[in-house]
């Protein structure tokens, strides 16, 4: 069974699209919703997908956490994680659940092939996040902070998640180095909108995850 | 004997953060060890307060021109520890706060996964 998991923090406007595209390439879609004020939990029920809601909003590595969790319990064999945004395009899928048949991670990229209109201070911005990532573990990836992935059941499994926050596409990564998880990288497009744009992550929080990273690293 | 302004604060505060470790404690709010801690760092207060020159000798000791010196880097070295302890207890109380949110959260997933089979 294919499950996409879709972490939500007031998402209303936008999750319902992302459910109902989603929803041809997986059996099924479990949405996150991390304590929301609006109504992101009853639009994506209504749009067709299992929610799951955090009582009190706890963070995106968390909602990943839980919603790569619940897809295991609901019987998830194949786990595809994307934004509740909009900025992925369900249609790329395919290429994830392929790629896991030889693999136990697949991260999306929107450096590979530079599909998309990523604008040029973000793709900068991208480039110190892969250098930072590298230097503190030691893998090289083309786009670490890209939310579209895959993991299989085993990598699900194992995979633990401790950061709350927005480290947690670094820690994703240090895991697949610790694990040693048969890992490659798929090409996606990336969409920006002015809405994800809003959504997504500014400099300061770059800042902020990068340092945050850095004590990790320390105390571990 | 005379004291001045200075030592007479830092005396009578030492006596009231004393006495509040006391009834914290003794409303259990607070364990035994950590009040311990608290009143041996209130109480050393006190009395560096009341003899300031007993904190010269030992400065002179580990060459510190003045007891005061001495005390200020302690308590700058302590309070970072007390710092550090705390930012830690505080991110496992976030992660424990995660695992309660997600375990609630997960509780009537079982039900949902029995309608899958009678699909």
């Amino acid at each position: 069974m294919i499950v996409a998991v879709v972490p939500a923090y007031n998402e209303e406007q936008e999750v319902g699209n992302v459910v109902r595209n989603t929803l041809p390439f997986v059996d099924r879609v479990l949405v996150v919703d991390d304590g929301s004020t609006d109504n992101t939990a009853q639009v994506a029920r209504d749009a067709g997908a299992v929610v799951v809601a955090h009582a009190i909003n706890r963070g995106l590595g968390a909602s990943l956490g839980t919603g790569i969790k619940s897809a295991r319990k609901i019987g998830g064999k194949k786990i595809i994680t994307l934004d509740a945004d909009g900025q992925h395009l369900a249609e790329e899928i395919p290429l994830f659940v392929r790629a896991l048949d030889g693999h136990e991670v697949v991260l999306g990229s929107r450096m590979i092939e530079m599909k998309g209109n990523m604008p040029a201070f973000r793709r900068a911005a991208q480039r110190v996040g892969n250098m930072l990532t590298y230097v503190m573990f030691g893998l090289m990836v083309s786009d670490s902070q890209s939310g579209f992935r895959g993991f299989s059941a085993a990598a699900a499994d194992a995979l633990e998640i401790k950061t709350d926050r927005m480290e947690v596409s670094s820690e994703i990564i240090s895991e697949i180095q610790k694990s040693g998880f048969k890992w490659t990288e798929v090409p996606i497009t990336a969409i920006y909108t002015e809405y994800s744009l809003s959504k997504g992550q500014s400099f300061t929080v770059g800042i902020k995850t990068a340092l945050k990273l850095f004590i990790h690293r320390i105390k571990s | 004997m005379m004291f001045s302004a200075i030592q007479l604060l830092i005396i009578l505060f030492a006596l009231f953060a004393v006495t509040r470790v006391v009834i914290k404690v003794r409303s259990r709010s607070i364990p035994m060890t950590w009040a311990t801690l608290w009143i041996i760092i209130w109480v050393g207060a006190g009395v560096v307060a009341l003899l300031p020159q007993t904190t010269d000798l030992l400065a002179a000791r580990v060459g510190i021109g003045r007891g005061a010196d001495l005390l200020v880097y302690l308590s700058v070295m302590v309070l970072f520890y007390l710092i550090f302890r705390l930012v830690v207890k505080v991110e496992s109380m976030q992660q424990d706060m995660t695992k309660l949110v997600r375990a609630i959260s997960m509780k009537d997933l079982d039900n949902k996964k029995g309608e899958d089979s009678s699909e």
